[in-house]
């Protein structure tokens, strides 16, 4: 068996390492879940393992989809990595404050169908938000699937959405209604509006589950 | 003692069961810091009951705070309380004796949230500028930083917060109050790791499945040792998860633990290997500042009335769901 030279370091995240390295003669990103010191060593193999386990196998899945995000090319569950095609880009989060209204709407509607076309296939990203999307030639590809799952449940989709509005909330501000609307559109074009509504009346409902919520205050 | 020419406030503490009133001043000087808690004979804690025994000691504990920061009230710039989040009960009886404070005194009042005050005397002792704050306590569990003028929340509880998940947990195995100590004494002696549900989702965390989980195996055949140690791994690991996300987005150079779950030893231990891990240096509050306190209250008033952020009585209401993300911070 062929061992996985991991290369250099090109960025260290909270999840994984990440490093560019080459297999096969192609250009490759390893994503390595590196042991955590401070987890409890059971828990800790058991969460990097079943995480990369279902990143790999819904990386794959999604192609199935349309959706563009990088290949498989090689898992070790043993040390929690995986090797895929290696994009290149600029991460949505730092890309959106030079966009245009007309890109940033496009790049948000295509998100929102990637969504929609994922949760009308059972599946859920878990981590949806702006540093988990790279614009190659401005196209919007999905990266970073270790916290996604199959689920067929509004649930789990309105979480996912949720997330994004979060993550518009915390670091665009002032973006975060166009950038959602466009979402929404998106989200609707593929996956329905009777489901899109469905899932939007899901994320507000957890809104107002969330603590110390101003609607709530009404059925107090 | 405190001098005249400087901004002097009394702050008074009452979200949930404990009053305080600590006297600070504008720059950063902390005068006097009195609380009392109150502990009930069983059981959880009745917001009434709480009130009842904030109502009891208010006269003493403000009377206190009086004397030990050596100040007559004639002295005082203005009077805060924390305003939210909180039990109403709890928030009313504290209101009420700011308001009567400020009325015979003639000072402004000001409101202050809870959880800024949390923030706020962390950044003060630990004398740090931009942290990454996981402010845990028995009612808040936040991952929170700073950014267009706000704290901003990275991730939070869905449901129960992480010191009531843990007292709960605590109160039921008979382990008695406060609750974290306890457990966390008891997981030293764990051996064997018992799979308990681990839920994060996205940036936030969710403890009423490991609680209603560990709660169901106090009923099994296992050892209460393994359990506790079980229960305290799975749980600080999920909040170590979504700060280390958070660090790792933000990039802040520090991360603040503050609250009262701040106090736990394994929880430090975790975050501070977190930290480390970014590049960042790790900062806790000191055990005096963790737990409610009027210090917090005081130190978060002086603050705000410096920025001109005074409420007139007849608008100063109590505000149970006040969210740390609502609030203005023009101070920074």
């Amino acid at each position: 068996m062929e061992i996985i030279d991991k290369g250099t370091v090109i960025k260290k995240g909270a999840e994984a390492v990440l490093y560019k390295s080459s297999l096969w003669g192609l250009p490759v990103l390893v994503k390595y879940r590196r042991p955590k010191p401070y987890r409890n060593p059971q828990l800790d193999h058991h969460l990097r393992s079943i995480r990369t386990l279902m990143e790999a196998k819904i990386l794959s899945e999604v192609k199935k989809l349309g959706i563009p995000a990088p290949a498989v090319y090689w898992v070790d569950l043993e040390q929690c990595l995986i090797a895929m095609s290696f994009l290149e880009g600029i991460v949505l989060k730092e890309a959106l404050p030079r966009l245009s209204e007309e890109e940033i709407k496009d790049v948000f509607f295509k998100l929102g169908e990637y969504a929609g076309a994922m949760h009308a296939r059972g599946i859920v990203h878990g981590d949806l938000t702006t540093s988990n999307v790279i614009l190659c030639s401005g196209i919007p590809c999905l990266l970073d699937f270790g916290l996604s799952d199959f689920s067929k449940d509004l649930e789990h989709h309105a979480v996912d959405m949720h997330l994004m509005v979060r993550a518009l909330e915390s670091t665009h501000y002032s973006l975060k209604d166009l950038c959602f609307s466009s979402f929404m559109e998106g989200y609707a074009s593929a996956a329905g509006e009777h489901y899109a509504q469905l899932v939007k009346e899901r994320v507000n409902e957890i809104r107002r589950r969330g603590r110390y919520i101003e609607e709530r205050r009404t059925r107090d | 003692m405190a001098s005249s020419s400087k901004v002097l406030v009394l702050g008074i503490e009452s979200t949930a069961h404990t009053f305080g009133c600590g006297v600070a001043a504008g720059n950063g000087e902390l005068f006097s810091n009195v609380n009392s808690e109150y502990i009930p004979p069983k059981g959880g804690i009745h917001p009434r009951e709480a009130a009842q025994h904030h109502t009891q000691v208010a006269v003493g504990v403000v009377k206190e705070a009086l004397r030990r920061a050596g100040i007559v009230p004639q002295l005082l710039s203005a009077i805060a309380f924390s305003a939210g989040p909180g039990l109403g009960p709890c928030l009313r009886t504290g209101a009420t004796v700011a308001r009567a404070l400020a009325l015979a005194l003639n000072k402004p009042l000001v409101l202050v949230n809870h959880c800024v005050a949390h923030i706020e005397i962390g950044r003060l002792v630990c004398d740090l500028e931009d942290p990454l704050v996981v402010y845990v306590s028995g009612g808040n569990t936040i991952v929170s930083a700073f950014a267009e003028g706000r704290y901003r929340v990275f991730g939070e509880t869905l449901d129960v917060a992480l010191g009531n998940c843990l007292d709960t947990f605590a109160r039921e195995a008979g382990l008695g109050h406060p609750g974290v100590p306890k457990v966390e004494e008891l997981a030293r002696h764990g051996r064997v790791f018992i799979d308990l549900p681990y839920i994060v989702k996205g940036q936030d965390v969710s403890y009423s499945g490991l609680l209603t989980a560990a709660l169901r195996k106090l009923h099994e055949e296992v050892r209460l040792e393994d359990l506790c140690f079980s229960l305290l791994e799975t749980a600080f690991a999920m909040l170590a998860e979504v700060a280390e996300r958070a660090l790792a987005h933000t990039g802040k150079k520090s991360l603040l633990l503050t609250g009262g779950v701040a106090r736990s030893r394994r929880l430090q231990e975790i975050l501070r290997a977190v930290a480390e891990e970014h590049d960042a240096s790790f900062h806790v509050v000191p055990p005096e500042y963790a737990g409610d306190n009027g210090i917090m209250i005081a130190w978060t008033g002086a603050l705000a009335y410096s920025h001109g952020l005074t409420t007139p009585i007849e608008a100063s209401f109590v505000k149970p769901r006040w969210r740390l993300d609502e609030v203005d911070v023009p101070w920074r």
